[in-house]
């Protein structure tokens, strides 16, 4: 079978592959599978089998006691409670700013273009955490201190560079002139973006959401520095596993990973279908 | 009127100039995209980008606030400078052309329409819901001495008592187990844009590859490739953006032995608690960003017949 | 036209939410924070990172008449977010429950306040004279924290390899020279080193340098920094470090690659050993740290309760500190936490495995002939990191970079020269009294 066959498909019934595209495809999963096992594993073993050596690949002694202390430690259900606040606030900002952006750049050639995006990146590439102090006079001066509300406007900060630019990518892959063709059909041009952009782009747009709330789930510096009593989950969870015992490390790296992970299966059915769509 | 409009490639606006209510509409076209950037970079201006230049100041001024270069002679001096410096730029020439070939083989692999490509596609991004402090603690957990590769590598008698995957003495593995790690946790995000990329390639252009007989990789080469260049440029700008920040997984597997200017910049802020000393280091991190960053929008520009992606 | 008009409502739309939403949050959060002040005041504390530990501190907290709620921030993270409250006059915190060497930075700026009235009417405590000395940071009258509890380093030995254990040697009066022979010992015996070290990005090997190892071949800390004494003492490291885990560059916490067997032998505080001993406390022994050649080199480490300038509620911050004071907080502290009481409440006789262990370890070192005690630095205001960055730099540039001892001593010691001479900081034990800053000889 010649590579080029890879892409042939027949009309009906179930493409045919390469066999060793199989191949290729179940060893990645394997790789990126691997880890969330072994953590899996761990936050379910009891400390004895953690620490023993050479380590078992299967839960011996299967224990939830680890995990008990975490969804039973106070504050857990409140900071997740916070956590997906902030996330989703942090989705709709960076979305509703963001967007109208990636578009600007994507579709027109304007002076000056290169430039801003630079600025927009360069706030990328700024260690987030040398910003804090000045960051934490101003929001404590704003009362945004220790509010979600604030640690959404930061999340957002943060995000919005990537936001925009993927944005931008995703309206470059929509080919213009199906938009061209839409307004020579008598569409407005909001009309146009509205129905022929818009819709292509959605999928790009799904992704470009997850990733920004993934950010805001994830991020535990600047939630550290702006934050006291209301703290996010992980600003929560995350800087106190350093110095636990090797049990209570992988379950509180398990319980953050968790959430994340049925917030990508919800988005992925979304974002496969659509692809489905345009690749019909 | 609206569907008068001229735009022939999208961004590049053809201007009649007899007709005064085309101008208007060019000068609409022309104040557009400020309009549509204007929100994004206001909200970055109030909330990064002043702060920035207030912690950017804290390079040139001394802990008692007068204007000094002292920081920086600090910084430059600090034994562990030059190693991060070097260690930083290594670490970002390995692990960007790994990780984006990876991802390249992932979304193309997504592609080819095999077999439960949505387990796949499900499967390949779960790594991007992982933090980088967690992802130290997972990888952490397979590369120490007492940890699951050892524990692999002595059921299957290969070793004795394991290999010291993490010891300051084996740069190379120090620098293995980092980039192994980084590129299990963000392979997923390229592979995410790159496939987004790839959705907006006509299939036609494949079609039209296969009919002149065009390898594999002469299709990846001349067809796919070009035609990716928005999301790649996206997607390693990105990406090396983070590479050069990049510090909690490295903390996480190798201490000290593997200093980056990331670190170097955390260790100044929170343990030896000098902001100037670190605001140096994070100067020097932007200006590595900025420069690639701007480097890459030169070098992968978009000619303007080719914005806008399918054509 | 629509075009234009739909761009530009979406322009002044976008904008307004920015100007406005900043105001519109500001007014739900603070009520809801003045909810939050009213019932709990805030402590801070920069101990007990662990998430287990955190647990056991808030249940001691809980019996606490003043509610409280604690939060955990690293010392750099208090200090940006102090920083930034005491600058905008808006302070959140009401209590700081840190180490002895957190605080500088606040008392060299002033945010905390004066808790001389305090430490009066908790006489009773009975605190010793020489831990109230150093919570005046070098200030005639005023005293910055008042004192909540003690630990100090030693080190936890797995029983498997006691049967390496140089011919003479006794564990509880061990040299630094029979720790290197046992290290080999274990090394030619088990194939792979198993003594641990502390070495990683915060474990706490800079004090191992300053309070151990210097005084032990030195009898002096900053002022022999470059001697010939100390290029000796380094050489001897070397050969330390040669049958050391060198995994050690990156543990912090020895408790687990003790724990997991990855090291038989390891020095380190006693909190960031005490789980292998409470976890196991059949296999595994505390004893106090090697004897070198001018003695036994040991330093307290030293918590004091602060309260800063502005606190939200000053008069309940002053009961949860009277609270820490109490014998059961104290006793529990020890109970639960290891670290010890900083008053002069009677040690129970009945303790937790583990806790008995770090007790008899703990006695053996200060009540030997030959223990040299250290103090933590004193008056090196905002320095104390950068101060212990010239350690850590000496090790790392000596041991694991191989450099020429004697020119790295030179280096790092005028840097060290540079912080005494700056702060103006006078020698503290273990070295002689000065006048005027300290001089690295």
């Amino acid at each position: 079978m010649s590579a080029a066959q890879v892409r042939s498909r027949p009309k009906k019934g179930s493409p045919r592959v390469h066999p060793l595209i199989y191949v290729a495809a179940i060893a990645i999963t394997i790789f990126m599978l691997m880890p969330l096992w072994l953590i899996f594993i761990a936050a379910f073993s009891t400390q004895a089998d953690v620490y023993s050596f050479p380590k078992s690949f299967v839960p011996v002694h299967f224990s939830t006691d680890t995990m008990q202390f975490f969804l039973n430690s106070p504050g857990v259900l409140p900071a997740a409670r916070r956590s997906l606040t902030v996330g989703i606030g942090t989705l709709i900002l960076a979305l509703a700013i963001g967007t109208p952006a990636g578009y600007a750049l994507a579709r027109f050639r304007f002076p000056g273009s290169n430039l801003i995006t630079l600025v927009i990146l360069t706030t990328r590439s700024f260690p987030v955490l040398v910003l804090s102090i000045p960051l934490a006079v101003s929001f404590l001066t704003w009362g945004l201190y220790d509010t979600q509300q604030g640690v959404s406007l930061v999340h957002t900060a943060m995000a919005l560079p990537t936001t925009v630019l993927i944005t931008s990518a995703v309206f470059f892959g929509v080919p213009a002139d199906l938009e061209e063709a839409a307004l020579t059909l008598g569409c407005t041009k909001v009309g146009a973006f509205r129905r022929v952009a818009l819709p292509m782009a959605l999928p790009g747009l799904a992704a470009a959401a997850l990733l920004t709330f993934l950010l805001s789930w994830n991020e535990v510096f600047a939630a550290t520095i702006l934050t006291l009593l209301n703290r996010t989950l992980p600003a929560q969870i995350l800087n106190s596993l350093d110095g636990a015992p090797l049990t209570y490390q992988f379950a509180g790296g398990f319980m953050l990973v968790v959430p994340s992970m049925v917030f990508i299966f919800l988005i992925r059915r979304y974002l496969v279908s659509s692809w489905g769509a345009v690749t019909k | 009127m609206s569907r008068q409009v001229a735009v022939s490639a999208p961004g590049e606006v053809r201007i009649p100039r007899a007709s005064p209510s085309l101008a208007r509409k060019a000068r609409q076209q022309a104040v557009a995209p400020y309009l549509l950037l204007a929100p994004t970079v206001c909200f970055l201006a109030f909330f990064v980008l002043w702060p920035m230049v207030r912690a950017l100041l804290l390079a040139f001024q001394s802990t008692a606030g007068t204007y000094t270069s002292a920081s920086f002679h600090t910084m430059y001096h600090d034994y562990q400078f030059m190693p991060s410096l070097k260690n930083t730029l290594i670490l970002m020439g390995t692990i960007i052309p790994i990780e984006f070939a990876f991802s390249l083989a992932m979304a193309l692999i997504l592609q080819t329409g095999l077999r439960g490509r949505q387990f796949f596609l499900y499967c390949w991004t779960i790594p991007l819901a992982i933090s980088d402090l967690a992802s130290g603690i997972v990888w952490l957990s397979i590369f120490t001495q007492n940890g699951f590769l050892n524990s692999a590598l002595v059921d299957l008698k290969l070793s004795q008592n394991g290999y010291a995957f993490l010891s300051y003495q084996h740069k190379l593995s120090l620098f293995f187990v980092v980039i192994v790690a980084e590129v299990w946790r963000s392979s997923s995000l390229i592979m995410l844009i790159l496939s987004g990329g790839l959705q907006g390639i006509p299939k036609e252009y494949g079609e039209a590859a296969d009919v002149f007989g065009a390898s594999f990789f002469q299709r990846i080469w001349h067809v796919t490739l070009p035609t990716l260049k928005p999301s790649i440029r996206v997607a390693l700008i990105l990406r090396t953006i983070v590479a050069v920040q990049v510090f909690a997984v490295v903390i996480a597997l190798t201490g000290q032995s593997l200093p980056v200017l990331g670190s170097q910049a955390y260790y100044w802020y929170v343990t030896y608690q000098n902001a100037n000393v670190a605001a140096a280091f994070a100067a020097v991190i932007l200006g590595i960003s900025i420069l690639s960053s701007a480097m890459y929008l030169t070098v992968l520009r978009t000619p303007a017949g080719v914005a806008g992606g399918g054509r | 036209m629509v075009h234009r008009r739909w761009l530009s409502w979406w322009a002044v739309t976008a904008l307004t939410m920015l100007i406005l939403g900043p105001w519109a949050t500001v007014a739900s959060s603070q009520s809801s924070q003045a909810h939050a002040h009213a019932s709990a005041l805030t402590l801070v504390t920069t101990q007990f990172q662990p998430i287990t530990e955190f647990a056991d501190f808030q249940s001691i907290l809980a019996s606490s008449p003043a509610p409280t709620k604690a939060v955990y921030l690293d010392a750099g993270t208090l200090t940006t977010q102090l920083t930034a409250q005491e600058q905008t006059h808006n302070v959140k915190i009401s209590v700081i429950a840190g180490l002895h060497g957190d605080f500088p930075p606040f008392v060299a700026q002033g945010f905390l306040q004066d808790l001389t009235p305090l430490l009066k009417s908790l006489k009773s405590r009975a605190f010793p004279a020489s831990i109230v000395k150093l919570s005046q940071y070098g200030s005639k009258t005023k005293h910055y924290y008042i004192p909540w509890m003690q630990a100090t380093y030693v080190m936890a030995i797995n029983k498997k390899a006691l049967k390496y254990l140089p011919k003479g040697a006794s564990i509880n009066s061990l040299t630094y020279d029979q720790l290197i022979a046992w290290g080999k010992a274990m090394m030619k015996g088990t194939g792979s080193p198993k003594i641990g070290l502390p070495a990683g990005p915060t474990g706490l090997l800079a004090r191992f340098v300053q309070g151990y190892l210097l005084p032990s071949y030195t009898h002096a800390n900053v002022t022999q920094f470059k001697s010939a004494a100390a290029a000796k003492m380094w050489q001897k490291v070397k050969d330390l470090w040669a049958v050391t885990n060198p995994q050690s560059a990156s543990y912090n916490f020895m408790q687990d690659p003790l724990q997991s067997g990855e090291v038989w032998v390891a020095w380190d505080h006693v909190a960031r050993l005490i789980n292998a001993a409470t976890a196991q406390p059949n296999n595994f022994i505390l004893v106090p740290a090697p004897i070198g050649p001018k003695g036994r080199g040991y330093l307290i480490v030293l918590g004091g309760m602060a309260i800063p300038k502005g606190a939200p509620d000053v008069k309940a911050a002053e009961k949860a500190i009277t609270f820490l004071t109490t014998p059961y907080a104290q006793i529990n502290t020890l109970d639960k936490l290891a670290f010890f009481p900083a008053t002069g409440v009677k040690i129970p006789k009945v303790l937790p495995a583990g806790i008995r262990l770090e007790a008899n370890a703990v006695s053996a070192q200060a009540q030997s002939k030959v223990s040299v005690p250290s103090l933590l630095p004193i008056g090196l205001g905002g320095q104390g990191g950068a101060y212990s960055k010239i350690y850590t730099d000496t090790f790392n540039r000596i041991v694991l970079n191989g450099d020429n001892i004697q020119s790295v001593l030179n280096d790092e010691g005028s840097q060290l020269q540079g912080i005494l001479t700056q702060t103006g900081a006078a020698c503290w034990l273990p070295d002689p009294p000065s006048h005027g800053p300290c001089h690295v000889k």
